[in-house]
Order: C-alpha cells, then sequence, then structure tokens
C-alpha cells in the first residue's frame, strides 16, 4: 500500500518539476506538497493525465498555524475513482497573498473556496464571486482563525421597541472556562511552579 | 403589436418553505416560469460546530456529529469514529464492527425513508410521509434502545459503541425486517408507480456522470449517473466486504432514477441488517464491543465499583480524555446522502487542532445553479427535493 503511494508520488513529483515541492506517505494517505501559485497546474495535470485521472473534487480545507510566517494551509482531497484512490494537496499563503482560484479546473471549488475565504480569511484570485457564505449577513472577522475567541464578539437579540433584531457586544454572566487538562507531566510549554528553582 | 417592456422577475424561495427542506433560501430569477439563474443562500443553521470541536476534547466532540445530519445521526459519528482511530492505530472487535454496520444500515433507511416519501410530498402527495414517518417511529425506538436517545445518540466511540445490545432488541429488529419490505412493496406502488410522481421526476434534473465528478458529487447522485461506486464496495471499512449486498445503478441521471435507487437501497440495506443480526447471534459474534485499551475506552461502570486503577481512568479520561499522535487523517464513509468524510488534525494533545467535516449536501447544494437551468419554477423543488439535503449538514 504505501509501497506504491511512493511511486505515485515520485510519479507526481516527476510529472510537476517546480509546482511539486516534495510529498509524505503517512497513515496510508498520500500528501502532495505543492507551491500555492502553481495550484491550478497541479490539479489541472492530477485531473487530465491518464496516469492519475483524479476526477473527483473531494473537499477543500483551510487550516491555520498562526506561528509560521505562512499562516494558513489550503488542503485539497481529490478521488480517482478508475483507480480507487485518494490524494492530498497542500499549499501554504498567508493573509495577503491569494491562491489561483480552481473554479476553472473544477467547479465544485466554488463554494470550498467561498468557505475558506469566510472562515479563514483566505484569498482567492479570479473567484467571480468570493461573498461569505456560512456566517451572517454583514458579519465581521473569521471566526474559525485560531486568535478568533470561541465565544464570539457579538451577540444578537430581539429587541422589542425597535421591533427588530439588534447586534450587541458579548456580555457573558459567567467566565468561559476553558480548563488546562493537560498533565504538567507531559505538553505543557509553562514553567511548573517551583521548577524554575532547579536552575 | 405594441412592443412590450420584458423583464426577469426575481423571487425569494424560503428560508420558511415547506419544500426548502429547512432553512434554505433561494434567490431565484425567473424568465417568465422559466429558471434563469439560482443563487442559493446558505449559514441559517450555521451553529460553529467546527470552531466548537476545537475547543473540546476527542470524546466531547462526538455528539456535535449527531447533529450535523440530523436525519442519519450515527453515520456522521462513523465517520470521526474511523478518524480517531485511524490516527491512534487501534483495531475494533469484530461486534463492535457488527453493532456499528447494523446501526448505519438503520440510518440509511431512516434517511431514505424521509427522502423518498418527502419528494412525493414535494410533488404533490400526503400520503406517503405519513407512512414513511410510520416506519421511521419504529427505527428510532431501536435507536432509544441501544442509547438512550432517539436522535443524537452519541453511541459510537473511539474504539466500539457505548454499550453492548440486548439479545431481545435483536430480535425486535429481526422481527422488523421482514414486514418492513413489504411496506416498501407498498410504498414502491403508491410512489414510485404513481403517474404525477413520474410526471414530476421522470427526465428531471439529469446530469451527466463527468459532471457529477467535477462538481464534487457523491453517493446516490452518482449512481444515478450510471457509475457503480459506493465507499463500502470501493474502498470497505468495518466489516463490509464479507457481507453481500447489491450496488443500484441509474441509466439515466434523472429525479426518478435516484429515487428509484433510494428505494432499492432500502431493501439492500435490510439485507446487510439480517446479516448482522445473524451474525451478532451466532457463537463468532460474540465478544467485547469496546477496544480492550484501558487508555482510550472507559471502564465498564461495575468496575468502577470496585477498582481504583478503573476509576482512576474513568475520571482521566472524562476530563483530560486520551491523547492523540500528531497526524492528519481523512477518513470517509458512504453515507446515505453521499460521501461524508472528516479531515482530522491532531497536534499531538487531547483536542483536535482541526477537523473539517466534508458533508456531502453542500457540494450537492452548490450544483442547484448547474442543475436548475432551463427548468420550470415548478421543477425547482422537485430537484431540490431529489439531491436530498439536511441543513444540519450543510451550514454545520
Amino acid at each position: 500500500m504505501d509501497q506504491t503511494l511512493t511511486e505515485l508520488g515520485e510519479t507526481i513529483a516527476g510529472a510537476l518539476p517546480g509546482a511539486v515541492t516534495g510529498f509524505t506517505v503517512a497513515l496510508g494517505e498520500l500528501t502532495i506538497h505543492a507551491e500555492a501559485a502553481d495550484i491550478v497546474k497541479v490539479l489541472t495535470t492530477l485531473r487530465d493525465d491518464p496516469r492519475f485521472l483524479f476526477v473527483n473534487f473531494t473537499d477543500l480545507a483551510g487550516v491555520d498555524y498562526p506561528k509560521r510566517p505562512k499562516r494558513f494551509d489550503v488542503v485539497w482531497h481529490l478521488l480517482s475513482p478508475k483507480f480507487n484512490r485518494r490524494i492530498r494537496i497542500k499549499v501554504q499563503t498567508d493573509e495577503a497573498t491569494p491562491v489561483p482560484s480552481t473554479i476553472g479546473v473544477f467547479p465544485a471549488s466554488n463554494w470550498f473556496e467561498r468557505e475558506a475565504y469566510d472562515l479563514y480569511g483566505i484569498l482567492f484570485s479570479g473567484h467571480p464571486d468570493l461573498r461569505r457564505i456560512l456566517t451572517d449577513y454583514g458579519f465581521e472577522g473569521h471566526p474559525l482563525r485560531k486568535d478568533f475567541p470561541l465565544t464570539g464578539f457579538v451577540e444578537v437579540r430581539y429587541d422589542d421597541e425597535q421591533k427588530r433584531v439588534i447586534y450587541e457586544p458579548v456580555r457573558l454572566t459567567q467566565e468561559f472556562r476553558q480548563f488546562d487538562f493537560l498533565s504538567p507531566w507531559e505538553g505543557t510549554d509553562y514553567v511548573l511552579p517551583g521548577d524554575e528553582k532547579a536552575q | 403589436m405594441a412592443e412590450q417592456s420584458v423583464r426577469n422577475f426575481s423571487i425569494n424561495f424560503g428560508p420558511q418553505h415547506p419544500a426548502a427542506h429547512g432553512v434554505l433560501r433561494l434567490v431565484l430569477e425567473l424568465d417568465g416560469e422559466v429558471v434563469e439563474r439560482v443563487d442559493p443562500h446558505i449559514g441559517l443553521l450555521h451553529r460553529g460546530t467546527e470552531k466548537l470541536i476545537e475547543a473540546k476534547t476527542y470524546i466531547q466532540a462526538l455528539p456535535y456529529f449527531d447533529r450535523l445530519d440530523y436525519v442519519a445521526p450515527m453515520n456522521q459519528e462513523h465517520a470521526y469514529c474511523l478518524a480517531v482511530e485511524k490516527l491512534l492505530g487501534i483495531e475494533v472487535p469484530k461486534r463492535a464492527q457488527l453493532i456499528r454496520v447494523l446501526y448505519s444500515e438503520i440510518g440509511r433507511l431512516l434517511s431514505h425513508l424521509l427522502n423518498v416519501t418527502t419528494q412525493a410530498m414535494d410533488v404533490g402527495a400526503l400520503t406517503p410521509p405519513l407512512w414513511g414517518f410510520e416506519e421511521r417511529e419504529k427505527l428510532m425506538i431501536f435507536y432509544e434502545h441501544a442509547s438512550g436517545s432517539r436522535m443524537h445518540a452519541a453511541y459510537f466511540r473511539p474504539g466500539g459503541v457505548r454499550l453492548d445490545l440486548a439479545p431481545k432488541l435483536l430480535d425486535d429488529i429481526w422481527n422488523f425486517c421482514d414486514p418492513f419490505l413489504k411496506v416498501l412493496d407498498d410504498l414502491d406502488e403508491l410512489v414510485m408507480g404513481n403517474r404525477i410522481f413520474k410526471q414530476r421526476n421522470v427526465d428531471i434534473g439529469v446530469i451527466p456522470l463527468d459532471e457529477c465528478w467535477a462538481w464534487g458529487f457523491s453517493g446516490v447522485m452518482v449512481r444515478g449517473s450510471g457509475a457503480a461506486w459506493d465507499l463500502r464496495k470501493a474502498q470497505p471499512y468495518e466489516c463490509y466486504e464479507e457481507l453481500e449486498f447489491d450496488i443500484p445503478v441509474g441509466k439515466n441521471g434523472d429525479n426518478y432514477d435516484r429515487q428509484l435507487i433510494r428505494m432499492e437501497e432500502m431493501r439492500q440495506s435490510v439485507r446487510i441488517m439480517k446479516q448482522c443480526l445473524e451474525r451478532l447471534r451466532s457463537p463468532g459474534g460474540q465478544g467485547p464491543v469496546q477496544t480492550d485499551d484501558g487508555k482510550i475506552a472507559p471502564p465498564r461502570r461495575g468496575e468502577m465499583k470496585r477498582s481504583m486503577e478503573a476509576l482512576i481512568h474513568h475520571f482521566k479520561l472524562y476530563t483530560e480524555g486520551f491523547h492523540v499522535p500528531e497526524g492528519d487523517v481523512y477518513a470517509a464513509v458512504e453515507a446515505p446522502k453521499g460521501e461524508f468524510g472528516v479531515y482530522l488534525v491532531s497536534d499531538g494533545t487531547n483536542k483536535p487542532y482541526r477537523c473539517k467535516i466534508r458533508a456531502p449536501g453542500f457540494a450537492h447544494l452548490q450544483a442547484m445553479d448547474h442543475m436548475n437551468r432551463g427548468h420550470m419554477l415548478a421543477d425547482v423543488s422537485a430537484i431540490l427535493g431529489s439531491l436530498d439535503i439536511v441543513f444540519g449538514e450543510v451550514d454545520r
């Protein structure tokens, strides 16, 4: 299984020199790392080349890593029904650099790109209609970014005097409780009280 | 004859419309009665599931999946459990696999019964939904007997299922199967053979196979257009490869074919359920219903009364939860509506770093514009019905 995926990864990297920067095989899945600017070329080749035939668009997801200089991963999942294979393509981008839109390759990209824009603020150049899709009309911010608070910034209620729904800043009657359940022996990145004396 | 000024007409369909299957707002642009453009406005049921999951431990995140496609809750849990298990690298015991398959097929019945019969309602019939809901009621009671809840079960867990099934429940499900096939035959006569149902659905919403793939379709939508593609056969998970069932495939890719496929899939689901029940009652199907890894599966209540270790593990699992090794994984199941996938990114802690939910309805609904152009206004609700949309999963 992993052997064939590695071979497939090598074939893809050979077919797209420069555009594909590398690949990894983990947990029985093949991930292709590509340059954001060349994504249209990569997806077109993966769709049309008779060796690959990834004709089914499965998914597009954004992932946020705020500590990286290029903070966003954009992740495509494609499926080849002919060869019964899946593939994942990853590119990196930041808040200002747009990724070329892939609507020309897969019309299904449309809403998925709108969703990534709505939730992460990832920009797609050449998208005909980059509107918000899941959040409210007039929503501000990109809620799935790691620096966006879980409780959000505004809440709505029906105001009986104005006879309409109004937006107000979130007021929590109880502080949102985020417990630190991580065991102090593993996984924490702070210094335990008293440990500084050991230095 | 005097020249008349003609202009296109825009109407709002929904968000409160019985044929919108939930909270869908469609902005339709009409030329007379012909649809020129469809702009679906979704997100009215957006609850931020993916954001909430990032703030919860792996076990706490599970019940959110019931609330996505609330017509077939356990199928969604299944995809999430498969993703977590793949990252953890654990095996699910045989009996738990059989129970999962059994309940996934019950979920398929729940979903298809609702869709086929409400499709009949969308085109004007009233009796079929009443018949369908009578059967759904029985199936929901099976859900309740297994998990204590009629809809939001939280029954599949990473590593197995929460509790074993009672022998009496297995008998009850067995006794449901054969009479249900009779109900399907009745529904076939009532709905599928109906002249009005055919007039409204045959040759409506036709989509060729290559467009299906490009638009990200899956499940019944590609099978209706002629692809014998089913994840249960193509990429078998759990014990589907040991079970015998057939994949119905359509020829014309229209609304009517899709509904015929759903009817036949229900028959196949009953076939799978009976095989599962036979195995669950045979000696080979006995055994534990959760993995024996005590760091992932919580201890039984009885053990906690006597064993200190069990009590400690129970406490740790329900506060800190288990840690999942770093990595990312995509797991998909053949949910009743199509390929339901979970893309899970783990950073090695007790909470998912990112959990992207790939809902089949999202891809299907975005093709509304493509499929409706040139159709009549009355076909909009028929096409929408045949896509099998549930807003819990589209809006997330």
